[in-house]
């Protein structure tokens, strides 16, 4: 790789030299310099180019294609306009099913992420001691939280000698299998998300620290409790970071899978309750090899995250708080 | 609060007592709240440890929280999947895609962002809003053609399919926490490299990367932890069983004919796969929160 080298090196006439050291380059106008860092940055992005085009663009166009094809792996997709689409709309109930079950478990994890880990942060905000500790104790689960160990061990912990009923012993409460169970199977795999606010929280207790302490001893000064300086100081300046991090949960979680295929063996159950879209897409692709179908899944997916997102920053203009702007 | 109404220094110090003993109380049950939230959330985790840690007859039921018979037996049963197949391969396969991973990511993620970061060219704006873009992107729209042409061209059950793309900077989001750390850099140090005479790969290689050495530590780590958990593209690339990584052997317990009926065993393997992720973590723990803290990771 050492071929990206003298060769585009510039040329630096004196004066050049000395403008562009007073200046930061971006502003540079010397002609041969802009050539040269033309070239050279392309080369730097080759790499990059060659990863754009053939393991994105070039899928993303082929899954668009396929989306109207039927196609499975053997042979070639044939061409059928719109009917994936209208199918999966009309006459596939399981896709339906799979739509709520994950409007269900957005609409309930991204929620109590965004107030765990906001209720956590400003807890440990407040100059406590060890609060590197705390930091990286609440932080554990967010790194281990998607893997297949951790969906195995929540298996086992809401299931019916799991620790759950352990504890609802204690307090006489009947326990019951709690992951094989349609009605409590996805508030199971929903708790696991929410276990997981550790990585939100880090965010915001970046943001929160970064409020200057003098905002809220004039706010004392005024008289405001404690309730009034969290609404009218720390809210409206850290509104930014809840931006932020709920674009950031609402993509993450609509792609999810692993839990949901752990905890149910891959197959969605009992009774589709944790049939994530995800999943649902991956049994249609690599199960049924129904390639065309899961295409149009695909995209149908990645235009409700558009359209979700694009949602969040129209919004954000009505609640999001930028500083001076 | 102007609550003090007279200026005896007496009283003043009086009240300023006890205002302080209130605010330590408060501390005091601010901690007690965050021990208990903590020991709810990691309740699970524990919970698992101890029984890996005792014989499989005593895992479920009432043999008190803490093991009376301490035993490792469930590790041993359990590091042996089934017939001579052992997690030690599986370890093998995971560490070494992991490696590559790591490789890749740094290698071609901060090519581009030098380029983004400290180089002017055309079109760049437009690339970097596409490179943003990506970001966005949910992997499932590019993965059936991606696994199609893989099969086609005979990767499918080889590492290829996992590792090439991240030589590709395939993770924007690593470009994107390059580029904002190599930005903050002052550019002086390159202008003196530049009256050297020095060529763009040596401004690159020998000024730009040593100094970005936190961004480029915050990328191997969460390389390492996002790969070595990744299950979606591994279950799906990886089929031989003497190609699986940890998280797809893992799997295999769930499968009832897997000889999984030992939970003494499953705990272990669970225990032991979480251990190189922690040991990551702690290993590089201020780094990763300062890290996190900036960019913004999940």
């Amino acid at each position: 790789m050492s071929s990206i080298d003298a060769a585009n090196d510039p040329v630096l006439t004196a004066s050049e030299t000395a403008r562009s050291v007073r200046e930061i380059p971006r502003n540079r106008t010397g002609s041969a310099l802009k050539k040269a860092d033309n070239r050279a940055a392309y080369l730097f992005l080759l790499p990059w180019f060659a990863g754009i085009i053939l393991i994105t663009a070039l899928p993303m166009l082929a899954s668009l294609y396929l989306s109207f094809t039927n196609y499975a792996v053997i042979g070639l997709p044939s061409f059928v306009g719109f009917d994936n689409y209208v199918r999966l709309f009309t006459s596939d109930r399981r896709f339906v099913t799979s739509i709520w079950v994950t409007l269900k478990y957005v609409g309930f994890s991204v929620p109590l992420v965004l107030l765990f880990s906001l209720t956590v942060a400003v807890a440990l905000n407040r100059g406590l001691r060890g609060l590197a500790i705390y930091r990286s104790l609440f932080y554990v689960p967010s790194l281990i939280g998607a893997s297949v160990g951790i969906g195995l061990l929540w298996k086992e912990v809401f299931g019916e000698r799991g620790v759950v009923n352990d504890i609802l012993a204690l307090f006489g409460v009947a326990g019951r299998g709690w992951i094989n169970n349609p009605t409590f199977a996805l508030p199971s795999v929903i708790a696991l998300n929410v276990w997981t606010f550790g990585a939100s929280m880090v965010i915001f207790l970046a943001a929160l620290r970064q409020i200057p302490e003098s905002y809220y001893e004039a706010a004392s000064i005024d008289g405001a409790n404690a309730w009034q300086r969290f609404r009218r100081i720390t809210l409206p300046l850290i509104t930014p970071v809840i931006f932020f991090n709920t674009v950031l949960l609402l993509i993450n979680s609509f792609q999810s899978f692993t839990q949901a295929f752990v905890v149910s063996n891959g197959r969605g159950g009992p009774v589709d309750s944790t049939l994530l879209y995800s999943l649902y897409l991956y049994q249609q692709a690599f199960q049924q090899l129904q390639m065309g179908y899961a295409s149009a899944m695909a995209w149908i997916l990645l235009i409700a995250i558009g359209l979700a997102t694009a949602l969040m920053f129209w919004s954000s203009r009505y609640w999001v708080f930028y500083g001076d702007r | 609060m102007a609550t003090v109404k007279t200026y005896d220094p007496e009283l003043l110090r009086a009240e300023r007592r006890k205002r302080e003993n209130i605010r330590r109380l408060k501390g005091l049950g601010l901690h007690a709240l965050l021990i208990t939230t903590l020991g709810v959330m990691l309740y699970p985790v524990i919970w698992m440890v101890l029984s890996a840690l005792r014989p499989e007859t005593e895992i479920f039921g009432d043999m008190g929280f803490i093991p009376t018979n301490w035993t490792l037996e469930n590790f041993v049963r359990g590091w042996q999947l089934y017939g001579n197949l052992t997690f030690t391969q599986f370890y093998v396969n995971s560490f070494i895609i992991c490696a590559l991973a790591i490789i890749g990511n740094l290698l071609a993620c901060s090519m581009a962002a030098y380029a983004f970061a400290r180089l002017e060219f055309r079109g760049k704006w437009w690339l970097f809003a596409i490179m943003l873009g990506t970001m966005m992107l949910p992997i499932h729209v590019q993965l059936i053609p991606q696994y199609i042409f893989f099969l086609n061209i005979g990767w499918v059950n080889t590492i290829l399919p996992l590792v090439v793309p991240k030589f590709l900077a395939h993770d924007a989001f690593f470009i994107f926490l390059m580029v904002q750390f190599m930005r903050s850099l002052p550019h002086e140090l390159e202008q003196a490299a530049i009256v050297d005479g020095a060529s763009y790969w040596q401004r690159y290689w020998r000024i730009i990367l040593p100094l970005s050495m936190p961004a480029l530590a915050t990328t191997a780590v969460f390389t390492f932890i996002n790969t070595y958990n990744d299950f979606f593209s591994q279950l799906i690339y990886l089929t031989d069983t003497d190609r699986m990584t940890v998280p797809v052997a893992l799997r295999l317990f769930l499968d009832p004919s897997g000889g999984s009926s030992s939970f003494g065993g499953l705990f272990a393997m669970v225990l032991v796969s979480i251990g190189p992720v922690l040991g990551f973590f702690l290993a590089s723990q201020r780094l990763l929160t300062k890290g996190i803290a900036t960019q913004g990771f999940k």
